[in-house]
């Protein structure tokens, strides 16, 4: 379980997280929406530590993630991360890209780790590509690719910071079925997207952010098609008409 | 036409030496280019997270040494530290010098690296796990060897060309053995015409050693 309790971040004088309080249960997949610059990649980022906060607490299964007595190398290892740039790495093959940092961080002999990435490879659909390099990849295959890399780490959480944001829409579809796929096999996800036919369709909660702190949350029944307040509406309609 | 008569014969009599210089530039141009290196990477990281003492240190010396004349630098070293009691032997002076003068330029070279690997490629590393050193080590810097290879390669070559300057202290490394010979064969024109295909051949050595390793490490360009 992740716990966020009234997590305040700022750059400077600007304010982005102002006050968070939030919950992700164990098997879940929760969605963050919100305009941009509503702080939900930041809110992600916090929870990984690649951002410090400034104030509140974050608890990743129980442990302080600003612990001094727990590494946060070793607490990512339980916290996949994919990011909206494709960000595979261009002088490794597919296979050496998901077998790095277990062989670099988890310390798994290589052939152990070779193997394993062939599996994790194929888990997203991209076993005939171990040998290719990223530039001979799509841009959603590049993404499958980041998410196999992340899950090598055999993690606990998978946090998507819009993976389909950068994405041509024909590509879309294909990294979306991924994760549909760990969603059925019991992964818990913290997805911040704008694509709301997803939300709709495969998130058990969504929490709607605004100027750093919480709109709304509940179910999707709740946020989506019930919201009670004017900003969520808004948002919803304005997104449903285009 | 000229009235010069080339008397190769005489000055090839001092091919030998001239090839015993040849080996002390080239030892000097290794040297500088292994201390450049060691040098200007941590410099280099420094200046460009852009912050701290380190940075300002990697900033000043940039600016000295791109701005001022080799030879200065080479006097500098060689009677600087003289007049402050740290006798340094021409070597040892031409080293440091032509040393600093590597820093200098290869810390910018190393930052433009550095900043031309997307950021998103260290946080890649970083989430997943990996200490900063080891997302540098894996992730951002077999990427930024490949883009600084040949402006490395060029200050390499423009190391050696400078290490020349240690003629004026007394050095005999190849301009200095050429100097040296042509003063007692007399034979001007041809001495430093034999240095000068010795240089040549030496920096087209480099060049082509170094696109050979290119080649493999990385492919065809």
């Amino acid at each position: 379980m992740i716990e966020i309790r009234n997590v305040r971040k700022s750059f400077g004088e600007t304010t982005i997280l102002d006050g968070i309080s939030l919950d992700v249960h164990q098997g879940e997949l929760l969605c963050l929406i919100g305009g941009s610059g509503s702080g939900k990649s930041t809110l992600l980022q916090c929870i990984n530590g690649l951002e410090p906060i400034q104030g509140g607490e974050i608890h990743v299964d129980g442990v302080d993630i600003r612990s001094k007595s727990v590494s946060i190398n070793h607490l990512r290892r339980k916290i996949g991360m994919v990011f909206q740039q494709y960000e595979a790495f261009p002088h490794l093959t597919a296979l050496e890209n998901v077998a790095l940092a277990p062989r670099v961080v988890a310390r798994v002999p290589r052939r152990q780790a070779l193997e394993d990435a062939h599996r994790h490879l194929a888990h997203v659909g991209l076993g005939d590509k171990a040998a290719s390099y990223p530039r001979n990849l799509s841009g959603g295959q590049q993404q499958r690719l980041a998410i196999a890399r992340a899950l090598a780490m055999e993690p606990r959480y998978m946090l998507f910071d819009e993976v389909t944001s950068a994405l041509d829409p024909e590509l879309v579809a294909e990294v979306l079925d991924t994760m549909r796929t760990l969603k059925r096999e019991g992964m818990t996800m913290v997805v911040v997207t704008h694509d709301m036919d997803f939300v709709r369709e495969s998130a058990d909660r969504v929490a709607f952010l605004s100027k750093g702190t919480i709109c709304e949350i509940g179910s999707v029944q709740q946020v989506m098609l019930d919201p009670q307040t004017d900003i969520v509406r808004k948002f919803l309609s304005r997104r449903s008409s285009s | 036409m000229s009235d010069y008569h080339f008397h190769w014969a005489m000055a090839l009599r001092d091919l030998p030496a001239l090839l015993q210089g040849s080996l002390v530039t080239l030892q000097l141009t290794i040297l500088s280019m292994v201390i450049g290196v060691a040098v200007s990477v941590p410099l280099a990281v420094m200046r460009w997270q852009g912050s701290g003492i380190w940075s300002a240190v990697a900033g000043g010396w940039v600016d000295i040494a791109r701005n001022t004349p080799v030879l200065l630098q080479v006097y500098a070293v060689y009677f600087g530290l003289g007049a402050y009691g740290l006798n340094v032997s021409s070597y040892m002076a031409t080293l440091l010098a032509i040393s600093f003068n590597n820093i200098g330029y290869l810390i910018e070279v190393f930052r433009g690296g550095l900043a031309s690997v997307p950021r998103y490629q260290y946080i890649s590393g970083r989430a997943l796990g990996m200490s900063a050193t080891q997302a540098y080590a894996w992730i951002v810097w077999p990427q930024l060897l490949r883009i600084v290879f040949y402006s490395v390669m060029t200050q390499m070559v423009w190391a050696m060309l400078n290490t020349s300057l240690g003629l004026l202290i007394g050095l005999r490394e190849l301009a200095g053995a050429a100097q040296q010979a042509q003063s007692v064969n007399y034979r001007t024109l041809e001495t430093f015409t034999m240095a000068a295909v010795l240089y040549y051949l030496m920096a087209k050595l480099l060049i082509l050693g170094a696109e050979r390793l290119y080649t493999r490490l990385y492919g065809r360009r």
